[in-house]
């Protein structure tokens, strides 16, 4: 049976520059308890279609044509007083960022006690029951005491938790998910992503998610859409999707992820060229024409293609779906045979190394007693949740801040406790850094050409105008950018343009090693392939050295050579990537292995899931710093005592108490993939 | 790989203009701004226009004050030309507000941006003096300062300075503490800038959207202040022509003559809306992304 | 939170110390005007000369600074009023009492018999301006924030700038024009005197608007850009998507958040209050607070110029203390 049906819908925006269709024309049904998942990057239009469901396009936005018809009535002619009664009611939304979506100055107790008020329950103290019901629900401990709290005095994970079980009050038919994890820890999300499929079986609620992470989107629909600018460009049952896709879009979205087994060498990311064009930017006809490989003139870009079955239940809108080439075949070679760069020189070597930050009377321990190395050549990839101590780490090698005790040594001299400012020329110049936003990256107040120019001359690389001039232009024809960029400001570029010119930046002084933090976290699908293939290509060129910290251990396991995972500002394990991503495994590595949503629906990872959240580094655990979270947990032993240091294999170590030999029988994590 | 490189038409997104290039998409700053110039022409063009000296008094208009022909707006209690004296009047204030609001710029600038940067005890020192200054009353304050040191336009600009530097000091403090945890300062570090070089050229340019606005804002308060201080008989010393003095001294005379008090009333008004509706236009223009 | 306050009080106490410092800074920093006029324009040199040594005018800055406020906490004898200087100046309390804040030169009376009547009166006015305001900018800023870029918010806006474009004489002249001089329905003086011809509600009347329309204007605007800013918020949108009747989400979720911004600048208003009592009382010949300060000012009597700064700084002072602690009671995120 039919719940959702969206028909021919057209959504417009008035702007100072004139009407723009967020959504040029879009139909789509979603049944009765279907999960049906929505995919598309920044900009597609995948907001303004919830929220046009939803009615709330704001002062500016309107439905220009088109209907939504929600239990055959249709949401975009109906009164105000039967939408109200529709919204939390029948229909609810769970949103993308739950620190913004609670009021910080009510009591969470209030804030869902107000959803059964609204529709129909009289009674305060049934209310208060319902809404203690749903916190029990979504598995929050102590709903009394949560119901008492204000939103800054829960975790972000428990903020997602209160706002579904904020949508779920009034027994909605349709749940809409606008991102609900993002931003949120890989291990936390899978842990929401399993109560979102827990609470669909106990409900029969139908789920409508929107996300740009195609993973995530596999774990948990049946039937998935894919959006580009503003139109559905192909829809079909999940599996079907991920075997077989069949839009140029779709199989350029899946080909620009590092998927399971795929290794850097020999199987390289393949981007999709261009950038996502912005609300109304893309042609009227196929919307994909200017990016797409296939297009061809007098077929792509005359008309708007219709949907067309290209199986039962599998929609394609492309006019040459049929003559496309099929998609080669994923390659899955062993880790084991990756060829490895460079001379095996230790550039870089922490030991013992620990940053302390005394605040008043405790301390926060941000690292502690690290120990790692890292070879010319070589890609050391960090990983670990946020609060684990990557980034510390980063920035004292950087010489953004200072150890606290232990040693550091770069090329040949101990930089642990010397800044920037305490470091001669060349050792800045061989340290350099590439930051995760892209939007901070630059100073908005100076074209983009400035810093590069700026460090040549500060590195003492070039001098004097024409010099500097064809060194820039140099940089940018070294990361794919037109010499003529060098006069634009920040805003007029990209995000994975702004990425490309941070690479530049940080190339500008030959550095020998690269620290790169998230760099591509925050850009969207089709950019991140080519910004990974940017840095590595000119990695392997300089020989450089290069730390990579990501919470994608995706993407990890695709561009790594070593890898150390991170905990609460401890190395848990650490080893070639080989030897990581199979038993024995540390449980803090195994648990962070389960919790990544694989981009294939076809594969199940072993799941073991992490209870509660990081503790605070004010507050760090005796023994083992896992202790309190370990699904393997030995013992009183894990929380008293620090955990031995274990070689696993060559270079792999594994800080455990649990034997070595138990830990080689746990299952893999991913099974049949590498 | 060669599907990577980007021609520049492709790359570069919507250019944006910065804020002031924007302002004709703002009825509300225009209409500001059409104020203000009105005003600011009178004044420059003062010293050419066919005007009547403004201290000259003409005992035979005292008379009948109201509008002739020889005077259009009439004559002052002491029988000067009003509209002489209103555009002259104008072109003191727009000379004496400007510089006295740049210098509490450069104090205010100067302060926030060590305050910001450095933090700790110079944070502590330069928001203590702030803190003291910003708790007294703003007009209490030019009383006791004026009343000691003794009206000028050099002792005006100086309790300006003095009043306002604190409160733009503020200002510029929150938006460096914030810019400086942005990641271009960390990758100016990288390259070895100065502490001066990442205050001037890094952080202090970013700055500009919002003091732009609060310039505006000032101008306008400075307008008052300086109306307010001639009203008290706190401002340039007689027989200069001064809005707020000519307000003053009509205000005995309202019942009988209004338009002496009323003519400069309106004249401080309309300067003073034109800078508030600049200020507001383009509060709305930096928030209309 | 009792910490809080206590730590904020005693800052307050430092400011307030630092503070009248600077006054008597500006206002005693060359001493040989002190004795000038203490004794007025027509004194001869030598009866200054002698009041300079009697007063010890030469001491530093510092030490002299210390005496003052030896005398103002009653440990010491204010030496002006010392019969043996022969001025007459008589304190019918006693030669030393905590409070003492001298001699007014101008009114030639105890500062303590000058000061508070008048501060009473201009209490009258500003309380009853605040009574004003507050109702009114919250009106004007929360009907034209709650639909910000409607018509009626820029209606409302525009007012809201057109009212704080008009400084307080300015619109002094303009009420007094049309109310005074062309209907003639109130006065155009508010001497406080109930047989001045009119009743003292009536004279309270223009005053009060003066000073209630300039400031109501500018907190206006800032209620109206919170209120806008909280509307644009996503738990706004939270509490009109779970299907809260519209009226509800404004009154339990946008107004809550859009009052904890201008609560602050709304007592900071006192601080502004009191510049203006300055002007309006002026304008108005209103027997109050600010016009006694200017009128110290102007004639140099330092005694009642050091004094009404004080009263006038410590009213400011605790007003942002209040302001401060009311923050925190009302934003749960600062409470912590």
């Amino acid at each position: 049976m039919t719940l959702l049906a969206i028909r021919d819908l057209r959504v417009e925006y008035t702007t100072v520059r004139g009407t723009v269709a967020a959504i040029p024309e879009l139909s789509l049904e979603i049944g009765a308890g279907e999960a049906f998942g929505l995919v598309g990057e920044s900009g597609c239009g995948k907001s303004t279609l919830i929220m046009a469901i939803m009615g709330y396009l704001g002062r500016n936005g309107a439905v220009a044509r088109g209907q939504i018809l929600f239990e055959g009535r249709d949401l975009v002619t109906t009164d105000s007083e039967t939408l109200r009664r529709l919204r939390g009611g029948r229909i609810a939304i769970v949103y993308q960022e739950p620190a913004t979506a609670l009021n910080p100055s009510m009591t969470i107790g209030r804030q869902l006690m107000e959803v059964p008020r609204a529709h129909g329950v009289r009674a305060p103290a049934e209310a208060r029951e319902r809404a203690a019901r749903a916190l029990a629900d979504v598995h929050l401990p102590d709903p009394e005491s949560v119901m008492r709290r204000y939103p800054h005095q829960l975790s972000g994970g428990q903020k997602q938790r209160v706002v579904i079980a904020m949508a779920l009050l009034a027994n909605p038919a349709l749940l809409l998910l606008d991102e609900p994890t993002t931003g949120l820890d890989v291990t936390v999300e899978a842990v929401v992503l399993d109560l979102l499929n827990e609470l669909r079986q106990k409900y029969g609620t139908a789920l409508f998610y929107i996300s740009h992470n195609l993973g995530v989107i596999a774990q948990v629909c049946e039937r998935i859409g894919v959006m580009y600018a503003g139109r559905l460009v192909e829809e079909a049952p999940a599996a079907a999707l991920f075997a077989r896709p069949r839009h140029p879009y779709t199989r350029g979205l899946l080909a620009s992820l590092p998927r399971p087994g795929a290794d850097k060498r020999s199987a390289p990311l393949v981007p999709i060229p261009g950038v996502v064009p912005g609300a109304g930017g893309a042609p009227e006809s196929c919307g994909f024409v200017t990016r797409c490989a296939h297009a061809r003139p007098g077929i792509c870009d005359l008309r708007p293609v219709p949907m067309l079955a290209a199986a039962p239940g599998h929609g394609v809108r492309c006019a040459r779906w049929a003559e496309l080439p099929a998609p080669p075949p994923v390659a899955a070679p062993s880790l084991t045979n990756r060829p490895v760069l460079g001379d095996g020189t230790v550039v870089m070597a922490a030991h013992d190394l620990s940053r302390v930050f005394p605040m008043g009377k405790r301390q926060l321990v941000a690292n502690d007693r690290l120990e790692m190395e890292a070879q010319r050549g070589h890609v050391l990839a960090l990983v670990g949740e946020s609060g684990s101590g990557k980034t510390t780490f980063a920035k004292v090698l950087a010489g953004l801040d200072v150890a606290s005790g232990g040693s550091l040594r770069v090329l040949d001299a101990d930089v642990a406790r010397r800044p920037v400012r305490r470091r001669g020329a060349a050792e800045v110049a061989a340290v350099q850094m590439v930051f995760q936003n892209p939007d901070g990256t630059l100073n908005p107040s100076h074209p983009v050409g400035w810093p590069l120019a700026r460090s040549l001359r500060k590195f003492g690389i070039a001098r004097g105008r024409r010099d500097i001039e064809a060194r820039v232009a140099g940089l940018l024809e070294m990361v794919r950018l037109p010499p003529s960029v060098r006069h634009a400001l920040p805003r007029q570029l990209s995000g994975g343009q702004k990425q490309r010119i941070a690479i530049a930046r940080a190339f500008a002084g030959n550095p020998q090693l690269l620290i790169a933090d998230e760099p591509v976290s925050a850009l969207d699908v089709s950019v991140q392939a080519a910004v990974i293939n940017l840095l590595l290509r000119i990695q392997a060129e300089h020989q450089t050295t290069l730390v990579f910290i990501s919470h994608d251990l995706g993407l990890v396991r695709y561009i790594a050579d070593e890898v150390v995972v991170m905990y609460l500002g401890q190395v848990m394990e650490s080893g070639p990537v080989a030897a990581l991503f199979d038993p024995p495994y540390h449980p803090y590595t195994e648990a962070l292995l389960s919790a990544v949503p694989v981009p294939d629906p076809t594969i199940r990872s072993a799941r073991i899931r992490l209870a509660g959240e990081i503790p605070s580094p004010l507050n760090v655990p005796k023994g083992c710093r896992f202790a309190t979270r370990c699904p393997r947990k030995l013992g009183p032993m894990c929380d008293e005592t620090p955990p031995p240091r274990r070689a696993a294999g060559p270079g792999h170590r594994i800080h455990c108490h649990i034997p070595l030999d138990d830990l080689r029988m746990v299952e893999p994590v991913f099974r049949g993939a590498s | 790989m060669s599907g990577l490189l980007v021609s520049a038409a492709e790359s570069a997104g919507r250019p944006r203009p910065g804020l002031l290039r924007r302002l004709p998409r703002s009825g509300v700053a225009m209409v500001g701004l059409a104020l203000v110039l009105f005003w600011v022409v009178l004044a420059l063009l003062a010293p050419v226009l066919p005007l009547a000296d403004p201290n000259a008094q003409d005992y035979l208009a005292m008379a009948h004050p109201g509008s002739s022909a020889k005077h259009w707006l009439g004559v002052d209690p002491l029988g000067r030309d009003m509209l002489s004296r209103l555009i002259w009047g104008g072109r003191t204030v727009l000379a004496v507000a400007p510089t006295a609001v740049l210098a509490a710029y450069a104090a205010g600038i100067a302060m926030g941006l060590l305050a910001g940067y450095y933090r700790g005890w110079v944070d502590v020192a330069i928001s203590r003096i702030s803190d003291v200054i910003l708790s007294f009353p703003v007009v209490v304050l030019y009383v006791i300062l004026i009343a000691n040191i003794g009206p000028s336009a050099l002792n005006i600009v100086v309790a300006v300075v003095l009043a306002s530097a604190p409160g733009i000091a503020r200002i510029v403090r929150g938006l460096t503490l914030s810019l400086i945890h942005q990641e271009f300062v960390a990758a100016a570090y990288l390259r070895r800038e100065t502490d001066l070089f990442v205050m001037l050229i890094e952080v202090l340019p970013n700055c500009r959207a919002p003091l732009i606005t609060d310039f505006c804002l000032r101008l306008g308060y400075t307008t008052i202040t300086i109306g307010t201080l001639g009203f008290l008989g706190l401002g340039l010393p007689p027989p200069a022509p001064d809005w707020g003095g000519m307000v003053k001294q009509a205000t005995s005379m309202i019942t009988v003559f209004p338009h002496m008090a009323l003519y400069p009333a309106i004249a401080i008004v309309t300067l003073i809306l034109g800078f508030n509706l600049l200020a507001d236009g383009l509060t709305e223009l930096s928030q209309a992304d | 939170m009792t910490r809080y306050i206590l730590r904020r009080t005693l800052e307050m106490l430092v400011t307030l110390l630092v503070a009248s410092f600077l006054v008597f800074v500006v206002t005693e920093f060359s001493p040989g005007n002190v004795a000038r006029k203490t004794l007025g324009a027509f004194a001869l040199q030598e009866q200054v000369d002698l009041l300079y040594k009697k007063l010890h005018l030469n001491d530093p800055l510092l030490v002299r600074y210390v005496r003052w406020v030896g005398v103002l906490t009653g440990i010491e004898a204010d030496p002006l009023q010392d019969p043996a200087l022969g001025l007459g100046f008589k304190d019918p309390r006693r030669a030393r009492y905590f409070g003492n804040f001298g001699y007014s030169t101008l009114y030639k009376a105890p500062v303590n018999d000058v000061l508070w009547d008048r501060l009473g009166n201009t209490a009258l006015l500003a309380g009853l301006a605040f009574a004003v305001i507050v109702p009114l900018s919250l009106v004007l800023g929360v009907l034209a924030g709650m639909r910000a870029g409607s018509v009626l918010d820029r209606a409302l806006s525009t007012l809201a700038i057109v009212m704080t474009s008009i400084p307080e004489y300015a619109l002094g002249v303009l009420l007094v024009a049309v109310f005074v001089v062309a209907l003639g329905v109130l006065p155009g003086t508010s001497p406080l005197d109930p047989n001045a011809g009119w009743s003292i509600a009536a004279q309270l009347v223009l005053p009060v608007s003066v000073l209630a329309l300039y400031d109501a204007g500018y907190v206006a605007r800032i209620v109206r850009a919170s209120m806008a800013e909280v509307m644009a918020r996503p738990f706004v949108r939270t509490a009109v998507l779970k299907g809260l009747p519209r009226r509800q989400v404004i009154v339990n979720h946008a107004l809550r958040n859009a009052l904890i911004a201008p609560f602050t600048v709304i007592l900071l208003q006192i601080n502004w209050l009191i510049g203006g009592v300055v002007v309006t009382e002026l304008v108005f010949a209103y027997p109050g607070f600010g016009r006694m300060l200017l009128d110290a000012s102007l004639f140099g009597d330092v005694a009642l110029i050091e004094a009404a700064t004080l009263v006038a700084l410590f009213v400011a002072t605790a007003t942002q203390l209040l302001s401060d602690v009311g923050y925190r009671v009302l934003d749960p995120q600062a409470r912590r």
